[in-house]
């Protein structure tokens, strides 16, 4: 695991397995170790495990079987109220009868702070999250938005070890989302804080992580800094979930040290960096980015290379998607900047495709 | 009113008219009994019916002569002080029961929910007569047949499923991830119970206090069975005097308990109404 050196993992899980019904396991086997002030995200579509996992670290589901040690200790045995673990929801979760002042004065009212400093850490918190102004108001009169910064405000105020974020972005729109996504980022970074926070928008983990865990039935099928997640995935799934990314289908030829020859189902050759796919003569799909990949001339010749025919082209603005299809019926994509090199294509025009061969791997290939 | 349609025809108005007619005639019906009883308390004549002078409105045929006469009878201020003592014991014990057993019921990992809310809402469906007889052959082996001990506790028996249907009302669509919050943020289960959950059904507590404080209130069979002459009540004192004392106290403190009912079941709407407006101003989003 990355950036790990020499920091004895703050919080870790170890084997931990959860079934509710006794028959099927929701998570099969998370192993984690988180070093403190780390910001990881468990990314996964629903249903893949990763709010178990966070509701286990809370204490509102039981651990099945493996451990959860937070500084060597294990949490099983502690009540989730006297863990001190923060945690933002992804309804918020405020108490809709008190005031802002008074919710977030709650945890500090609990720990029996003396007044003066509760009223000075109340003040301390709204101004962080900017809303000193509505600290009388109650939760029903507040946005979206200003709710989500309550609850994030009360979920840090009393200075918890580790703060747990389920989807607390999911109810808001795009515009408010990048903003929020912006201001956690900057009280994360000022209070350095250990954060655990569950999403399933990809674009969301890329942005805040330090590192991203991807969930999929109930196991983690990679766990790794956003870069190498996305440019070095470890398997198809990941390669999927993870962005765009061009499939095609072939056979490993021949295996050298750091990558592989496969010979494509048109009969090319094609080189590649080597993933999980290592023997020669197994089915692999050689995956790469739709931006990697390039018309042929722009290369000069050098690297891989696949024919295709022109289908259609959308124009999202930034960029440009062309759309083509292999011999075989392959779809590819490629992205162009809309720059003067976008070229302009003729329906069905035959154009030779090329990568780099480090800007593509050769994956696993799912059985039909 | 609602507006009377443009394509009405003769068979049209002729229905909508006996429609109208029909419904107050039922209201009336409902209603009259009880109204007829409040001039009649002011009767200054001993008699169950109006008088010439009433009904010719002289003054001289009006008096306050009988809710003097409740008052200054020992029966009836015993009878008013065991109603109110009764009804206010009774309700504490049904409201802090029916409270917790509503709770307990609104659990997801509840076992047999439905068998116990039905076992706990029985005595609102079997017939009082038998409650009464099962409680006084009960409560006589335990020696709480004819004191208020007993009493209470038969009608906070009573009482209790009226507490459990409105406090399970305001709790069904309670959002749980508030007590989750409250847990996390620091809080034993019992200062969640009592800084976040009751908040916020509060209004159905107060409504389900205020219906068992009625129903015992206006509560005579059990009364019958289980309580002794210290334990008397205005209902089991008005039964008794319609059979031994014919005169119009009777209608006098029958108006009183109208009275009394009428400003508990207006608290009850205007509780209801707060309740609302409080999730009304939530669901702005």
């Amino acid at each position: 695991m990355a950036d790990l050196a020499g920091d004895k993992a703050f919080l870790q899980f170890t084997n931990v397995k959860k079934t509710y019904d006794h028959k099927s396991l929701v998570v099969k086997d998370f192993n984690l170790d988180v070093a403190k002030g780390e910001f990881i995200t468990l990314l996964g579509p629903s249903g893949s495990g990763k709010t178990t996992c966070l509701m286990m670290l809370a204490g509102f589901e039981d651990v099945t079987s493996g451990e959860i040690l937070i500084n060597g200790r294990s949490v099983t045995s502690i009540a989730p109220y006297a863990r001190n673990i923060g945690m933002v929801f992804q309804q918020y979760a405020l108490f809709p009868h008190m005031t802002l002042r008074e919710n977030l004065a709650y945890p500090l009212k609990i720990r029996k702070r003396p007044k003066d400093e509760i009223r000075a850490k109340v003040d301390e918190y709204l101004s962080l999250v900017e809303l000193l102004d509505f600290g009388n108001r109650y939760p029903g009169q507040l946005s979206g938005g200003q709710r989500q910064r309550v609850a994030l405000a009360r979920a840090l105020i009393f200075a918890p070890d580790i703060v747990l974020m389920d989807e607390p972005l999911g109810a808001l729109d795009k515009k408010l989302r990048e903003q929020m996504q912006f201001e956690i980022k900057r009280l994360h970074e000022q209070l350095g804080f250990t954060v655990i926070y569950v999403t399933h928008d990809q674009t969301e983990a890329l942005t805040m992580s330090d590192r991203i865990a991807v969930f999929n039935n109930g196991i983690v099928q990679q766990c790794a800094p956003p870069h190498v997640l996305y440019e070095r995935p470890a398997n198809l799934f990941v390669a999927d979930f993870i962005g765009e990314s061009n499939k095609l289908k072939g056979v490993i030829e021949s295996v050298g040290e750091d990558s592989v020859q496969v010979r494509l189902e048109d009969g090319g050759l094609v080189s590649t960096l080597k993933a999980n796919c290592t023997e020669v003569g197994q089915p692999t799909t050689v995956s790469i980015r739709p931006e990697k990949l390039s018309f042929n001339d722009r290369l000069g010749g050098a690297g891989n290379q696949v024919m295709a025919r022109f289908v259609t082209r959308h124009y999202v603005g930034e960029y440009i998607r062309y759309h083509f299809e292999t011999a075989d019926g392959t779809e590819l994509v490629v992205k162009n900047m809309n720059d003067s090199s976008a070229p302009q294509l003729s329906a069905k025009e035959e154009v030779a495709l090329a990568w780099l061969p480090q800007d593509s791997q050769a994956l696993d290939r799912p059985v039909a | 009113m609602s507006k009377i349609p443009a394509y009405y025809g003769f068979w049209h108005h002729l229905g909508s008219w006996l429609l109208k007619t029909s419904s107050w005639l039922v209201l009336l019906f409902l209603i009259l009994p009880i109204l007829v009883i409040i001039p009649l308390s002011f009767n200054v004549e001993p008699f169950f019916s109006f008088t010439e002078g009433m009904l010719t409105l002289q003054p001289e045929a009006f008096s306050l002569r009988w809710y003097e006469a409740i008052f200054s009878d020992t029966k009836w201020t015993l009878a008013i002080k065991n109603s109110f003592l009764i009804g206010i014991f009774a309700t504490l014990i049904a409201t802090v029961l029916g409270t917790c057993a509503a709770v307990g019921l609104a659990r997801d990992d509840m076992p047999a929910r439905r068998l116990i809310t039905a076992l706990l809402l029985s005595p609102m469906i079997v017939p009082l007569i038998i409650t009464a007889a099962g409680m006084f052959f009960f409560y006589s082996d335990l020696g709480l047949a004819g004191n208020y001990l007993g009493v209470i506790i038969a009608h906070a028996a009573l009482g209790t499923p009226f507490v459990i249907i409105t406090v399970t009302a305001t709790l069904t669509g309670f959002d749980y991830s508030l007590a989750r919050a409250a847990l996390n943020l620091g809080a034993t289960p019992l200062r969640v119970f009592f800084d976040i959950i009751m908040p916020l059904i509060r209004p159905g507590v107060i409504s389900g206090a205020l219906f068992a404080f009625i129903t015992s209130f206006d509560e005579v069979v059990v009364i019958l069975f289980m309580a002794g002459p210290q334990q008397r009540t205005i209902p089991r004192q008005m039964f008794s005097g319609l059979r031994e004392q014919i005169n119009p106290s009777i209608l006098a403190i029958a108006t009183l308990l109208i009275l009394v009912s009428i400003a508990l079941l207006v608290t009850i709407e205007l509780l209801r109404r707060r309740a609302e407006r409080l999730r009304g101003v939530e669901r702005i989003d």
